[in-house]
């Protein structure tokens, strides 16, 4: 079945429940709250997915009337007619409410930015949220070709405009960056008139984050690149060119069992699994 | 006779038909939105708006005005008399005689008409405006005619009944066309709407000279915001658009017409025709939008205009230069339906095209339409010692910078003026980062939520200090400021900067040199002079340069726009040609080796030119280049 108002050529399962994290973003240049720009890509294909069905969830402040919400009003301005926001005081750890989120409300595909614009931004978000949920994640999504109740193509982004295929089991989480379609404009009309649900929610207070310090970035003087590159041919090959692997090797013809003993070695070697 | 009981009754079922034609054509106008009007101040208005305004625009074609005069005014003189003569049967030599007078009148002037039409210039609707002049002609000599007797000329039964059947069908056929078609669709509707259109007109200050802008605020806490169909202009927009005589006048200056873009102005108008009475544009006789096939677009007031009336992409082609305002004889307002429009495409489905959505996501997030950081707004003043109204709270003029700031051809202009005003001794100064950008852009690009809350800060920031009046050398920002603001309580004297300098040279304030180089021309920035009537200044400027001004073909009121305005650049709709190249022929036919200019936004455009092509220069560029500066 394919989805409705808004034409995606992914045939999605009308049973498949999709749901994008957003979060108040941060303009690099001016420093005002706006929708951020990667959260906006995930809704942008959770739109193309589900169409209005998308589900978008935030956690944090209430904040009534002031310019958190016009920020997360501009999610809603995409075309989405409602937006859940998981009640927490500042300064909460936004994890555990999703986590009860997501465990009570059930998903199948939870989108996310890859990193948050202001606060913490670590960037591990979604890898804790899918270790709580036992889920796989998958980073880096450029698109979602196609998907059923099973599992989904996607394509991953990798460095230098690469492209891999991979299969995955629904339900996931999966993180998108630059590499997925730019966000649709937000229309003032729709991003006003839609509602934001409030919803009491677990409410911890992020004891790591609270010890931290924050001041602005110092400005460091940059060190300029020397340019070697001759002509525009020289340049293309040098942003196109693969990385050049260093060690490791591929194993294609080995047996499942000695391609899992490989990576485990190498965890083990790497101090992660102990 | 048989026409003694006949005529009666034939114009008394004419009249008759034409008040139900006129009731059901105000039902039309009714689906709009309400708007509140001065019944009795407009329709007393209406006779002068008429014979003057309405009728410098015609004028401007004196072939034309005085065929009009002669054809409209005979006419409506011979209506009323036959009414008076034929209808209620008044047996008075004197009316006869003077209702004789009139059909010659009028038939001398349909003669002039259907001169026209046997070889009608390409901007003209053909189709039914075709048989018009006929039509006209067989009006005026029936009841020519059939006055002859009451004149005492003729006896009474004379010429017998083949006469009278003749005489019959020419009074079917001409009270069909004249009054019956007046309120029922035909090519004299433009008469009756027209007529009602000025007196009810949405910018009633256009007629006294006053300048304004057609924009009105948008509530923003509507159920839906812009037009989306027909009925959600406002009654008074319906009537203005069936007012509409197919003249083309408005086609033949369009520059985005003429630049192949997917406008037409007078299109349009017909299509929120058919929008309002409900149809499909497969009658249309005249030029189409270029590129499109006339007869595929379908309307009625229920439906929405984007969804098969009119293409988006008409919409955003325009410049919103206001030539077609001018232009047009039955004063319509294209431009102001035109942003109502997209109104509803930018706030209400997100849908600006091209580099739309950035310009106002910047807008929001910074203030400017490039992203830049709003902190690096005075940079470009590094070298000036600018004083700031954050400190001397008090100024006589505010020097409204723009966005011109950002870019570097700008600041030669802005860094050009502040020579003048240095070498003049104005006291002034800037606001500098606590400016924002005017809100003409998003404006116009149909984003009016996000110009109202930059106005709102604009007007807060302005407040808060003490200055005499605004000076600034972007016309867009010029016309923003001093006609847009006052809806949100920014009450301002504006200037443009070609006026002020003007100002201090009559005063005697600068001391400047002759101009030294070759031929020159000027470009009216659209928004400068059509919009706010400012011809003379820069000229004056110019001639005290000694400068002797080559003017183009299409200057003044009749200048060409140099495709920058409303967005376009923006939008960029592709055409067969660029609207700046057009007016760069323009300036080369004239033999200019300079283009002066009073825009930042024009000199961008015209400099798009690829060389070789004339020299672009500000005039406070040209100013500054002749000061003479006292050495101490």
């Amino acid at each position: 079945m394919l989805p409705d108002a808004n034409s995606s050529n992914t045939p999605v399962s009308s049973g498949l429940k999709v749901a994008a994290l957003v979060s108040v973003g941060q303009h690099p240049k001016s420093g005002r709250p706006r929708r951020a720009d990667q959260d906006a890509r995930a809704v942008e294909m959770g739109i193309r997915l589900c169409g209005e069905h998308l589900s978008l969830v935030h956690a944090g402040p209430e904040g009534k009337g002031d310019i958190r919400e016009q920020a997360l009003r501009q999610y809603l301005g995409m075309g989405i007619k409602g937006l859940t926001i998981l009640h927490q005081q500042e300064g909460s750890d936004a994890l555990p409410a999703l986590a009860s989120h997501f465990k009570d409300q059930g998903a199948d595909i939870i989108l996310a930015g890859m990193r948050a614009e202001s606060g913490e931004a670590s960037g591990m978000l979604p890898y804790l949220l899918a270790d709580r949920l036992g889920w796989p994640i998958v980073s880096s999504v450029a698109d979602i070709i196609s998907i059923n109740e099973n599992d989904a193509e996607i394509l991953q982004a990798l460095p230098r405009g690469q492209r891999r295929k991979l299969r995955v089991s629904v339900p996931f989480v999966a993180t998108v960056d630059q590499a997925a379609q730019i966000p649709r404009q937000i229309a003032f009309g729709p991003s006003q008139r839609g509602h934001l649900k409030g919803q009491e929610s677990i409410d911890e207070i992020d004891q790591v984050k609270s010890d931290w310090e924050e001041t602005p970035a110092r400005k460091r003087p940059k060190r300029l690149n020397i340019k070697k590159a001759k002509s525009a041919a020289d340049r293309f090959k040098a942003a196109t060119a693969k990385p050049q692997g260093e060690g490791g090797k591929i194993m294609k013809d080995e047996s499942s069992q000695e391609k899992a003993q490989a990576i485990l070695d190498l965890l083990v070697s790497e101090g992660i699994v102990k | 006779m048989i026409l003694d009981w006949l005529l009666p009754l034939l114009l008394a079922i004419a009249l008759g038909l034409m008040a139900i034609g006129a009731i059901r054509r105000v039902s039309l106008w009714r689906a709009g939105q309400a708007e509140p009007v001065n019944i009795i101040t407009g329709l007393m208005a209406m006779p002068r708006r008429y014979l003057v305004d309405l009728h410098h625009v015609v004028a401007r074609d004196k072939y034309m005005s005085n065929t009009h005069v002669a054809t409209a005014g005979g006419f409506v003189l011979s209506l009323a008399l036959i009414i008076l003569v034929h209808l209620f049967g008044l047996d008075n030599q004197v009316l006869s005689w003077a209702l004789l007078g009139a059909t010659t009148l009028m038939f001398t002037g349909a003669l002039f008409v259907f001169k026209r039409r046997t070889q009608p210039p390409q901007r003209l609707s053909k189709g039914p405006w075709m048989r018009l002049p006929k039509s006209l002609l067989v009006f005026a000599v029936t009841f020519f005619i059939v006055t002859l007797p009451a004149a005492g000329i003729l006896p009474e039964n004379f010429g017998g009944w083949v006469l009278a059947v003749l005489l019959t069908a020419g009074i079917i056929y001409g009270l069909g066309e004249m009054v019956f078609g007046m309120t029922w669709g035909g090519p004299m509707k433009h008469a009756f709407a027209g007529a009602l259109h000025l007196a009810f007109h949405r910018r009633p200050e256009r007629f006294d000279g006053g300048r304004s802008t057609g924009l009105k605020p948008v509530n923003l806490a509507a159920d839906s915001l812009g037009v989306a169909k027909p009925k959600d202009f406002k009654w008074n927009q319906l009537l203005g658009f069936d007012a509409c005589v197919q003249c083309g006048r408005c086609e033949a200056v369009c520059p985005a017409f003429a630049a192949g873009q997917p406008l037409n102005p007078k299109k349009l108008i017909q299509d929120m025709v058919v929008g309002l009475a409900g149809g499909t544009d497969a009658k249309y006789a005249g030029s189409p939008y270029p590129g499109v096939e006339v007869g595929q677009a379908q309307g009625s007031p229920e439906k929405i205009i984007t969804e098969g009336l009119v293409k988006a992409d008409t919409l955003w082609s325009c410049t919103t230069c206001r030539a077609c305002v001018e232009e047009c004889p039955m004063m319509i307002e294209h431009v102001d339906a035109i942003v109502d429009m997209r109104r509803f495409l930018t706030l209400e489905k997100g849908e600006t095209p091209n580099k739309g959505a950035e310009v106002l996501e910047n807008l929001i997030a910074t203030d400017n339409p490039n992203g830049f950081d709003p902190q690096s707004r005075t940079n470009w003043a590094a070298d000036q010692n600018l004083p700031l109204m954050a400190e001397v709270k008090e100024a006589d003029v505010l020097f409204w910078v723009s966005d011109g700031a950002f870019d570097m051809r700008s600041q030669r202009i802005l860094k050009a003026f502040v020579k003048v005003l240095k070498a003049a001794n104005v006291n002034f100064a800037v606001l500098g980062d606590e400016e924002r950008d005017s809100g003409d852009v998003a404006r116009r690009l149909g984003d009016d939520a996000t110009f109202q809350t930059l106005a709102k800060h604009n007007i807060d920031v302005m407040n808060q200090y003490r200055f005499k009046r605004i000076v600034t050398t972007d016309p867009h920002a010029f016309h923003v400021l001093k006609n847009e603001y006052g809806d949100f309580g920014g009450q301002y004297e504006v200037l443009h900067h070609t006026t002020f300098i003007n100002e201090l040279v009559k005063q005697g304030k600068l001391r400047l040199d002759q101009f030294k180089g070759g031929n020159v021309t000027y470009h009216d920035p659209c928004y400068l002079g059509r919009y706010n009537g400012e011809y003379d200044s820069p000229r004056e400027l110019l001639k005290v340069l000694g400068i002797e001004l080559k003017e183009m073909e299409r200057s003044g009121y009749r200048s060409r726009c140099c495709g920058g305005g409303g967005g376009a650049p923006i939008t960029d709709i592709p055409g067969e040609r660029r609207i700046a190249d057009m007016r760069m022929e323009d300036a080369k036919a004239v033999g200019a080796e300079v283009v002066a200019v009073g825009c930042q936004q024009c000199t961008a455009m015209l400099e798009g030119v690829v060389e070789p092509r004339p020299e672009i220069k500000d005039i406070a560029e040209l100013v500054s280049e002749a000061l003479i500066e006292e050495v101490h």
